[in-house]
């Protein structure tokens, strides 16, 4: 077994890692870079709780190698707060409770970020169906949908 | 048992060479692109150690050109790329909805029309799109480059024609002419992030009086592997894409269709159903037409 050296960053952070070549980069993030805000749901890209972005576009870590992040920048759950407090997407889904279990929160934030990144005003369908990938058994959606909403006002005015 | 390995080379020779010297070792050797197909494959019916050959690092794999007779576009180029290239989407709506129906955004962010291909599903929502609008693989192997129609590359589920040492570098497209235009639909019972359960794209070319003078129907997830229907393009040339027109292409696809029965639907239901596909699409098409 040949490990690999990855040399990427991550939430801003230059980084270096050794992988074995057929590990995701899900299993790299969670197992040894203890970065574990990302969730395993089904590791078969179906219902997005791994989402992150590499260079700021949505994907699942699970339906990526490690070493493919080579000279990307990856931004994870970790790195959407700010030292100023959480992100408006976070404030937002703990105001309307949209999150009981909270397996796919963090890949949900993480898609939701990336929606209002291209479609800062987007209506109902339009963030209905951007976030179809990202699964949720506990809230039955609606008020993720009203959160991103929100959140969407907020980052247009901010208070 | 041996041991996963991974190379990004950065040139097509280079490419090549660990393909060839891997086929004449008799050691497995992939290629991938957005992975979303291959990588689901690697943990689950397939954990066999290879060669992971990334061809995201090539320049030629990568190209997206739209000249004035020819438009190429990269085998590994994500969907989503494609779908925000608005002059592409212009050219060819209908193959660009095809891509944009494949999975979810984050699907969409890795997957490639070249994978898509490459892995050979009856149901790849791209490929009947492909053969409407006329595309042909571009295939490079230590012979040399080869080209080979998207209704030819595909041999049957899951296998295509390319060789050990062989890979997909792109797909190359007639750039459309005036009076042309394409459309792609597919049936499933969800409105989102499913597997066709019929599919059927049409491109048609009218002249300046609404004659239809070339044609070109593709179907999928109604065979083991996706079809050209040259009895439904028949049917639409020399009409006027009227009602009885239509009709008659959707009969020539539900004729061409040998499905399954399985979970989505059964082989008659989706025999009816691919012919009501290629009347939609075909109408579609139609109407865009007059537009280009």
């Amino acid at each position: 077994m040949s490990k690999v050296q990855v040399t990427t960053s991550i939430n801003g952070e230059e980084m270096e890692f050794l992988c074995e070549p057929q590990q995701t980069l899900l299993e790299v993030l969670r197992e040894t870079l203890s970065r574990t805000g990302t969730k395993e749901g089904c590791a078969t890209g179906d219902c997005g709780a791994c989402s992150v972005l590499v260079d700021d576009r949505l994907v699942c870590a699970c339906l990526m190698l490690g070493v493919e992040a080579e000279g990307h920048e990856i931004t994870t759950i970790e790195g959407i707060a700010t030292d100023d407090g959480l992100h408006p997407l976070q404030q937002k889904f703990l105001e309307h409770a949209a999150l009981q279990c909270g397996i796919c929160t963090p890949g949900l934030i993480v898609a939701a970020k990336s929606l209002l990144e291209k479609h800062p005003d987007p209506d109902e369908t339009t963030i209905r169906y951007w976030l179809a990938g990202n699964l949720c058994r506990c809230t039955g959606y609606d008020k993720i949908i009203r959160a991103v909403q929100d959140a969407a006002k907020e980052l247009a005015h901010p208070a | 048992m041996g041991a996963f390995g991974y190379v990004a080379p950065g040139s097509l020779d280079e490419a090549l060479t660990v393909l060839s010297e891997h086929a004449s070792l008799g050691k497995r050797a992939q290629v991938l692109a957005g992975g979303t197909d291959l990588l689901v494959q690697m943990r689950g019916l397939d954990r066999e150690p290879r060669t992971i050959v990334d061809i995201k690092k090539l320049a030629e794999t990568n190209r997206v050109d739209i000249g004035a007779q020819e438009v190429f576009i990269g085998a590994a180029v994500p969907s989503a790329v494609l779908n925000e290239n608005q002059a592409l989407v212009d050219l060819y709506p209908g193959l660009l909805e095809a891509a944009d129906l494949i999975g979810s955004t984050q699907i969409q962010g890795r997957a490639t029309l070249g994978g898509n291909l490459c892995n050979a599903s009856p149901a790849g929502d791209s490929i009947p799109a492909m053969i409407a609008a006329g595309a042909v693989c571009v295939i490079a192997g230590s012979g040399g480059t080869r080209e080979l129609p998207v209704e030819d590359f595909v041999t049957g589920v899951g296998t295509n024609a390319l060789g050990a040492d062989e890979f997909l570098v792109g797909l190359k497209l007639p750039a459309p002419g005036p009076g042309t235009a394409d459309a792609y639909l597919r049936f499933i019972p969800r409105t989102e992030m499913d597997i066709a359960v019929a599919g059927c794209g049409v491109s048609v070319t009218l002249d300046g009086s609404g004659k239809c003078t070339a044609a070109r129907v593709g179907i999928g997830a109604v065979a083991p592997r996706a079809l050209l229907v040259p009895a439904a393009a028949e049917a639409l040339i020399g009409s006027t894409l009227d009602d009885a027109a239509l009709q008659a292409a959707g009969e020539a696809c539900s004729a061409a269709a040998s499905p399954i029965t399985d979970k989505r639907g059964t082989d008659v239901y989706r025999r009816k159903v691919v012919g009501v596909l290629c009347r939609r699409a075909a109408a579609i098409a139609r109407d865009r037409a007059r537009q280009a």
